[in-house]
């Protein structure tokens, strides 16, 4: 059973239909029943197109939240050969919420890291939604480090609300484990590729994202807060979410034109959920062609790449047109 | 309490002791938030804002830079221009006139504000960020002028502190102020890369992006006494969890217990505590260039140094009823 977002509820009937008739012509073998069928298959795909090239900001969280939408597990399972998990921060304990290890990607040797949400409700629980703690962001270091001795490039796949606010996650030092992962990205002397795949939220985002080149899917989204927790603070009013999410330009077309990533990963019709293999593909060769251009540049030049990249963000000169 | 408190006096409008002092930024006496005693204003002036009860009041850029400097001589560092409002933000109010409304009251482009001068003789660049200006929030401008003031202190091969007080980011920049995280990041890199010490000192409060980022990357970490330091706001916590938070979590004394700051130093102690670091971590530098630069710190004019003050009594008496901005994660 596919979940449908709000917006598409249109869509649901058609499919609802398109699936009864198939169904049906399976029985029987009318074959006006075919003509039919085709005939609501176009219009569908008409739907989703008209639907999905207007999706608004809240909208696309909608669509960057949805649960079929690919994981890090399911990135790494059709990407990464000779996976090998790695696991916990050697200091405190494992957060299954940044997942990450060693495995050849599209055949090069590569460190990977990524948010991991969960499909199943267990599975949610088990990697706490996504959100990350310490012990997350210091395995993200731990692994980092790895990369820079063992001269791997670093890829990492963000999908996270943001990281968890708790007490233990406070006691244990969240904000400095952010900023330590942060740090240990732009000091990288390897490529580093960041793909913003659902959800980009904030700081818990941002410590495995300060890479040479991040990108994003057409649906994600990357903001400085979740849009519900920001119209909260700004409009003491959690419902009014979707005002704050058109505000604050949370969407990879807003977001390349103010230099934060630099590619749009262009998703299957209708979203990745609805095309997972092939949306997976895509971002497979959209980081490789990212990290050739990043092999051949030596340990100095990366970090001085990565230091005008995110120095040239918002700078005056830049605006002047 | 009683039925008397109650009873409002005809022709008399009620109104609320803390709201009626606000409006009065002179007053001679300031009440103590802990304990509610009257303090004499200039015996607080003369205790860099430590109540006698020891409660630290939140002091702007110029009080600062008049108790870490020596002989009240600094030279301010030029910021940068950024951007206004690039996102065209608007919430109840549009942001722009928000930030004019904050420019023409604080009289300052935005919360940083950074100085060259020396500690005890140890030369610094200080930067100072004021939670008076948007809730310290951490924005371009922010972003722009923590760079500015490590290249400063890069170029004049000296040590940098950063006072810090912030709810965190300013969401009204959307993600260029998250950027500011990295940014900020790399800005230390260069003060790391030249051997140069960074300090940070927290103040009340600091939490979200700031901490989460050049807060919680110094090479010393000093925090005042009693001071909010946190990733997430209490509130959110709170709301996350669905329970009380205990009593004391996230100041600094339990920042220091979890091992996440070096020390708690008391105000009227900071600036002999921070020269002492720096005259450690940069001996090399320091003796490299220390006079042909000396002469460069001007006297501040006496007309700076009031309002000054002034906001500083203000601040105090706001401190209680003071909303938390913009914490964001």
């Amino acid at each position: 059973m596919r979940t449908y977002l709000d917006f598409e509820k249109s869509i649901a009937e058609i499919e609802a239909k398109i699936e009864e008739l198939q169904a049906l012509a399976e029985s029987s073998d009318a074959l006006e029943m075919g003509v039919e069928l085709s005939r609501l298959k176009t219009k569908s795909e008409r739907m989703l197109q008209d639907i999905y090239a207007k999706l608004d900001p809240w909208q696309k969280t909608a669509v960057a939240r949805h649960p079929e939408r690919p994981r890090f597990r399911d990135f790494v399972a059709s990407l990464v050969t000779d996976f090998v998990e790695l696991s916990g921060d050697r200091t405190y304990g494992e957060d299954p919420a940044v997942l990450g290890g060693l495995g050849k990607f599209l055949g090069r040797p590569s460190v990977l890291l990524g948010h991991e949400k969960g499909r199943t409700t267990a599975e949610r629980l088990k990697h706490n939604f996504g959100m990350a703690r310490p012990e997350g962001y210091r395995k993200a270091v731990r692994l980092m480090d790895m990369a820079d001795t063992f001269q791997l490039p670093v890829i990492s796949f963000v999908d996270t609300a943001g990281a968890y606010p708790g007490i233990g996650a406070e006691e244990r030092g969240q904000a400095e484990a952010i900023a330590r992962s942060t740090e240990r990205c732009l000091t990288l002397g390897v490529p580093m590729v960041s793909v913003i795949t659902g959800e980009g939220g904030s700081g818990g985002a941002l410590a495995i994202a300060a890479a040479n080149a991040v990108m994003m899917l057409e649906h994600a989204v990357y903001s400085v807060i979740s849009p519900e927790a920001g119209a909260s603070i700004l409009f003491k009013d959690s419902g009014r979410a979707k005002d704050m999410a058109h505000a604050m330009k949370i969407t990879a077309q807003d977001l390349i034109g103010l230099k934060v990533i630099d590619s749009i990963i262009k998703e299957p019709l209708g979203g990745a959920h609805r095309a997972p293999e092939r949306a997976i593909s895509t971002v497979g060769a959209a980081v490789a062609q990212a990290l050739d251009g990043l092999k051949d540049l030596s340990p100095d030049a990366l970090r001085a790449q990565r230091r005008e990249r995110f120095y040239a963000i918002g700078r005056l000169e830049n605006d002047a047109a | 309490m009683n039925w008397l408190s109650n009873l409002a006096r005809p022709g008399l409008k009620k109104s609320k002791p803390e709201e009626e002092k606000r409006e009065t930024p002179d007053n001679l006496w300031i009440k103590c938030p802990t304990t509610g005693d009257l303090i004499f204003r200039s015996d607080l002036e003369a205790s860099n804002w430590v109540t006698p009860a020891g409660f630290h009041m939140r002091i702007g850029p110029d009080t600062r830079f008049r108790q870490m400097f020596d002989n009240g001589r600094w030279t301010l560092v030029p910021l940068p221009k950024v951007p206004t409002d690039p996102l065209k933000f608007r919430d109840d109010k549009k942001y722009s006139d928000r930030l004019k409304a904050y420019r023409a009251k604080l009289n300052r482009d935005d919360c940083m504000s950074a100085a060259y001068g020396a500690v005890n003789g140890q030369r610094a660049v200080l930067l100072v960020q004021d939670f008076d200006f948007m809730g310290g929030s951490l924005g371009m401008a922010a972003g722009e002028a923590f760079i500015t003031a490590a290249q400063t202190a890069v170029k004049r091969k000296c040590g940098m502190v950063c006072f810090t007080a912030s709810g965190g980011a300013r969401m009204q920049e959307g993600i260029l102020s998250l950027m500011q995280m990295p940014r900020t990041t790399l800005a230390i890199q260069e003060l790391r890369e030249s051997r140069l010490p960074y300090i940070v000192v927290l103040t009340d409060p600091t939490t979200g992006g700031v901490t989460a980022s050049y807060a919680m990357l110094g090479d010393v970490h000093i925090a005042e006494p009693g001071a909010l330091i946190g990733f997430a706001g209490p509130r959110v916590i709170e709301q996350t969890i669905r329970q009380k938070l205990p009593e004391g979590f996230q100041r600094s004394e339990y920042l220091l217990d979890k091992g996440m700051v070096d020390m708690v130093v008391d105000r009227r102690q900071l600036k002999d505590v921070v020269s002492q670091i720096l005259s450690i971590l940069t001996p090399a530098a320091a003796a490299a260039s220390a006079e042909p630069e000396n002469d460069e710190a001007q006297p501040q004019p006496e007309a700076e140094a009031k309002p000054a003050s002034r906001s500083g009594a203000k601040r105090a008496a706001q401190d209680k009823k003071k909303p938390q901005q913009k914490a964001a994660e």
